[in-house]
Parts: structure tokens; C-alpha cells; sequence
């Protein structure tokens, strides 16, 4: 679906200092359908990385490919767009219409699809989010994992093949986020989206098929969330923690005792305590 | 002794007379004693947003008290600005509301404001800096061209240079990485054990809150749900989960444990705790209850 060769990005300098480097040389394969999950610290370059993934910023070095299409390629950017679909962190910022149904409609709008074909895109965009009964409200009125399902839907219409949510549940409370999250979920599952979910949210990686950890610019962890949660000692040395699963198995396992780290859930943890117990 | 704070049978309604009429707090009381560090949690529309913004006189209440220090807040309406110097509200992801050319002049607005003369300024601005975390070299920085995180610990500093009897944190770690997120509690808890004052921290996070207030008070649907200390209000678990909360991972792994057969304490709220228990249960060889 997504691949990445070399991928280089740094952000304009001022004048007279030499420019950082934001991604420096990043090779992703990302496979359609699959669930992915991106980790890393404040200015681990994960959000550059995932602005690389519908052309919104473009490689100052190496390459991207949406579907084997060069992003680089201002031809090809409407394509790209309506392949891979985004939602940012603040709600507020992504609402453009005063009618929920009306900001859901804009991006099919501007694609130029015939109005039937919207209606029936729209209704069936919000009820795939859960938020058919809110058509007519008003989005300022809806609570922010509200917000954030509208914007998904918003995506959906567009009948995008991947959605990328860059940090979209972060300014969400816990049920704002478990919202947004199952939402995602529901996607990959049930209509095949490939989704790449930027977060800092360690349990938010807990159901993904791919972890992947940025620090400075570089791909420094990528496997199973087991696999690379169970790597304890580095995650920590990346600033990132671990889910406190891992952590007391990790504890438990530094006094001797013989648990797996890869249990993730807390039903997978509790069975593998309970089992070293007897 | 008096509590710091004490609020009778809060009410407060908006939209009053109007079809959205609905009250955001309803008949709320509580106390907070002097350098209480307290947990403020529940979900969005909870009504803390409105609670906060009653406890420095932002809003005046439809109907019941605050008290601060034991004078209701309200009794003298006019004077209501000296509330605010000693009660400090640092809101939800303050950076946006920095507005000097310096972090210096940011932080120096509120004690500026308070009539103290430059040299006590001076000596507010740079101890605020210090418990915020900010080196002296950012102080003659423009606040834009810092990073969101120095940001909002410029305008946290700027609200503990007024040095409050009692500090309001909104979300303070909103947005903020894990590391990130850590380094700002540390700060807070350096401040609040230096100064002795009152610390009031409105969370999402359960976790955030377990891992360093005294007591902790839930807020669902406009009234108190309850309030505890984290050992307490995590033992009744279930009940924060109806209510839309979060609990504790470990929290809920100590009772996923206890289905299954362990004589594990559920209310335990970090991995050091359970671990502790764990490794005492297996070497007392009784692992089955």
C-alpha cells in the first residue's frame, strides 16, 4: 500500500543555520489491510513521517510511493489524496460545515461525486462511525470523540484505501479515545482500510498487527506489539514506558520467576501470573 | 482548623430561563485542607471544567458558597480580583495564552499586576522559573520560539509566580509524551513539597492521578461520585467504570488476578505494589484463596 525508500525530510532552516533533519533515510513496506501503529517521543519524527503518506509534506530526499504512485508527482496528487485519508489531532481544527452531514459531503463534494452518490456515501460514512443520528446537529455541539468520529467519516467518504490518524485521540478523554480507536478497529476489519495510527498512547498498540517506534528520524523498532513490547530496556532508553502488563511481568521475571513478556492484555497477563503461581 | 477551601451545595446552571437550561454542577460540596495535594477526575461534561472555573470567581455560582480560607468568596463581590491572585488556574493547554515579547515579561505579568515592586518581581519570576523547570537562559527568549512543552511550563510559571495559597492544574500533561508527561509531575510534586501549598490536578488519567495525589475526587454527571484516597476510590472499581473512567491497568490486572483464584488486594494501583504482593503470596505458599 504505502512504502517509503531512503525517505529524507528536513524542515526549511532559518536563515544561517543548517537544517535538521526530521526522517533521516526511512525504508517502510507498509502492507494493505494491515493495522499499524507508530510510536515515539515528542520530535521522534513519527508525524513527519506519517504527513509523507498523502503528500501533504514531500520528501526533501528519497522517495514515497502511495500504490506504486510517486508522491512527488503534482499530477497524480488528487489520486493520492483520495487513496489515503488523514485526521489530525484537534477536532476543532477539521470541522468546515455547521451541519454534521454538511462536513461529512465536502470532500466527496470536491471530488465531484454526483449529489446521489454523496447522500448515499454520507448516511453510510456515519453509521460506520456510530454517528448516523447526529446528521443534522451542529459539530461545535458534539463532544470531541464525537468530533474526531465525524472527521473519520468525513475520510470515509472519500472511500479512501488507508487512513493515517496523527495523533487523533490525543486530545480525547478515555472514552473519546476508546471511541476513535474501535472506530479504526471496526475499518480494518469490516471494510479492509489499511490504518496507520500515530500515537503516544502505549495500549492504543496493544490490538495492532505492526509496531513501529521512531526516535530521531530513524526507524528504531519495527515488529509484533509483543515483539517489540517485550524490549523493556530499550523502549525505556527511547523515553517511551511500556504497558504496566509488560512492566509487572518484567519485574516479576528480574525476581526469578518464569513469565513470558509478551502478554500484553490484562486477561493474557493475569492467565500467565496465574499459571507461574502453581 | 480551617479548611483551605470549602464549597457548600454549589450549583451552577446555564442557559438559565432557556430551552439548554442544565446544570453543569448541582448541589456540590466538598473541602480541601491546606496543602492537600487533591485528584480532580471525571469524564467530559463531569462538570469540572465548571467547578474549577467557580474556585478562583471566574463563574459565580447560581446558588451555594465557596469559601476560601473561610470567607465566602462572593461576600465581597469588587474584591473578588484578590481571589484570583491567591487562587491560580492554570488551564487546558495554556501555551496558547502566552502574550509577551519575553518569558520573563510573561511570567512577570501576574506578580506585576499583584502592586509588588520589581525586586520582589524579579525574585518571583526566576523562583517560578526554576519550579517549572525553565533555565535562566530561556528567560529573555520570545515565548514563540520555544517548544510546546517549554511553553506551557512558561505559563504554569507564570501562574506560581503569583505564589497561590492554592494551584488549579487544567490537564496540565494534555498532549504531552510519556517522558514529557513525567518530568512536568515531578516538577509539580518538587513544588507542591518545597511550598506546602494546595494542589489541585484535573486529570483524565487515572494512572496520572493514582501515582501522586492524596485524595481523590470523582465528579459524574454534575455531584461528587467519591472521594478517597487512591486505595479507596479504586477499590470500588466497578463503579468508576460505570461511570465512564478509567481504571488503573494494574488495577484492573490485580482483579483479573483475583478471578482467577488469587488472594490479591484489588485496590493496588502500581506495578511496584502488586509486584510486592506477588512475590509475598508466592513465598507464603498460600497462592490460592
Amino acid at each position: 500500500m504505502l512504502q517509503t525508500e531512503q525517505l529524507e525530510y528536513a524542515y526549511p532552516a532559518e536563515e544561517g543555520k543548517t537544517p535538521r533533519l526530521a526522517l533521516g533515510g526511512v525504508d517502510l513496506n507498509i502492507e494493505k489491510g494491515s493495522f499499524v501503529v507508530v510510536l515515539g517521543h515528542n520530535g521522534s519524527g513519527k508525524s513527519t513521517l506519517a504527513k509523507h503518506f498523502n503528500a501533504v509534506l514531500l520528501p526533501t530526499g528519497g522517495k514515497v510511493w502511495v500504490e506504486g504512485m510517486d508522491t512527488a508527482d503534482e499530477a497524480l496528487l488528487l489520486e493520492i489524496r483520495r487513496r489515503v485519508g488523514m485526521v489530525f489531532q484537534n477536532p476543532d481544527n477539521q470541522i468546515v460545515a455547521n451541519v454534521v452531514e454538511e462536513d461529512v459531503a465536502f470532500a466527496p463534494e470536491n471530488l465531484g461525486v454526483p449529489p446521489e452518490e454523496i447522500r448515499r456515501r454520507v448516511d453510510e460514512a456515519l453509521a460506520v462511525v456510530g454517528m448516523e443520528k447526529f446528521v443534522r446537529h451542529a459539530p461545535h455541539l458534539l463532544s470531541g470523540g464525537q468530533k474526531q468520529r465525524v472527521a473519520i467519516a468525513g475520510v470515509i467518504a472519500m472511500e479512501p484505501e488507508c487512513i493515517v490518524l496523527d495523533e487523533a485521540t490525543a486530545m480525547l478523554d478515555p472514552m473519546g479515545r476508546e471511541e476513535v480507536l474501535s472506530t479504526a478497529h471496526r475499518l480494518n476489519r469490516e471494510k479492509g482500510i489499511t490504518v496507520i495510527l500515530i500515537t503516544h498512547h502505549m495500549n492504543e498498540a496493544e490490538e495492532a498487527d505492526r509496531v513501529i517506534v521512531m526516535n530521531d528520524g530513524q526507524v528504531a523498532m519495527d515488529g509484533s506489539p509483543q515483539e517489540v513490547f517485550c524490549q523493556v530496556e530499550k523502549l525505556r532508553a527511547l523515553g517511551l514506558t511500556v504497558p504496566d502488563t509488560v512492566e509487572l511481568l518484567y519485574e516479576l521475571r528480574q525476581s526469578g520467576w518464569d513469565v513470558p513478556l509478551d502478554a500484553l492484555t490484562v486477561e493474557a497477563c493475569a492467565d500467565a501470573v496465574a499459571a507461574a503461581m502453581k | 482548623m480551617e479548611p483551605i477551601l470549602r464549597v457548600e451545595h454549589l450549583t451552577h446552571t446555564y442557559g438559565s430561563g432557556t430551552p439548554f437550561e442544565r446544570s453543569a454542577v448541582q448541589d456540590l460540596s466538598f473541602q480541601v485542607e491546606a496543602g492537600e495535594f487533591l485528584g480532580v477526575i471525571g469524564h467530559t461534561g463531569s462538570g469540572k471544567s465548571t467547578l474549577i472555573q467557580h474556585l478562583n470567581g471566574l463563574l459565580r455560582p447560581t446558588s451555594g458558597h465557596i469559601y476560601l480560607d473561610g470567607t465566602d468568596i462572593w461576600a465581597k463581590p469588587k474584591e473578588i480580583r484578590q481571589v484570583r491572585f491567591q487562587v491560580g488556574l492554570v488551564f487546558q493547554y495554556p501555551e496558547y495564552q502566552l502574550f509577551e515579547e519575553t518569558v520573563y515579561r510573561d511570567i512577570a505579568f501576574g506578580p506585576t499586576n499583584m502592586g509588588l515592586t520589581p525586586e520582589q518581581v524579579d525574585r518571583a519570576v526566576r523562583e517560578a522559573a526554576a519550579f517549572a523547570g525553565l533555565s535562566e537562559e530561556l528567560l529573555d527568549k520570545s515565548p514563540f520560539e520555544l517548544s510546546g512543552g517549554q511553553k506551557r511550563r512558561v505559563a504554569i510559571a507564570g501562574v506560581i509566580a503569583m505564589d497561590p495559597k492554592v494551584l488549579i492544574l487544567d490537564e496540565p500533561t494534555a498532549g504531552l509524551d510519556p517522558e514529557g508527561r513525567e518530568r512536568l509531575l515531578a516538577n509539580i510534586r518538587a513544588y507542591h513539597q518545597a511550598k506546602g501549598n494546595t494542589i489541585l490536578l484535573v486529570s483524565h488519567s487515572m494512572d496520572e492521578i493514582a501515582r501522586n495525589v492524596d485524595r481523590i475526587l470523582v465528579l459524574k454527571d454534575a455531584h461528587v461520585l467519591m472521594s478517597g484516597t487512591p486505595r479507596e476510590v479504586f477499590a470500588r472499581a466497578e463503579e468508576l467504570e460505570s461511570a465512564g473512567l478509567d481504571v488503573p491497568q494494574v488495577t484492573r490486572i490485580a482483579r483479573a488476578l483475583r478471578d482467577r483464584g488469587l488472594a490479591i488486594d484489588p485496590a493496588v494501583y502500581t506495578t511496584e505494589e502488586l509486584t510486592a504482593a506477588l512475590l509475598a503470596l508466592k513465598k507464603g505458599g498460600s497462592a490460592v484463596c
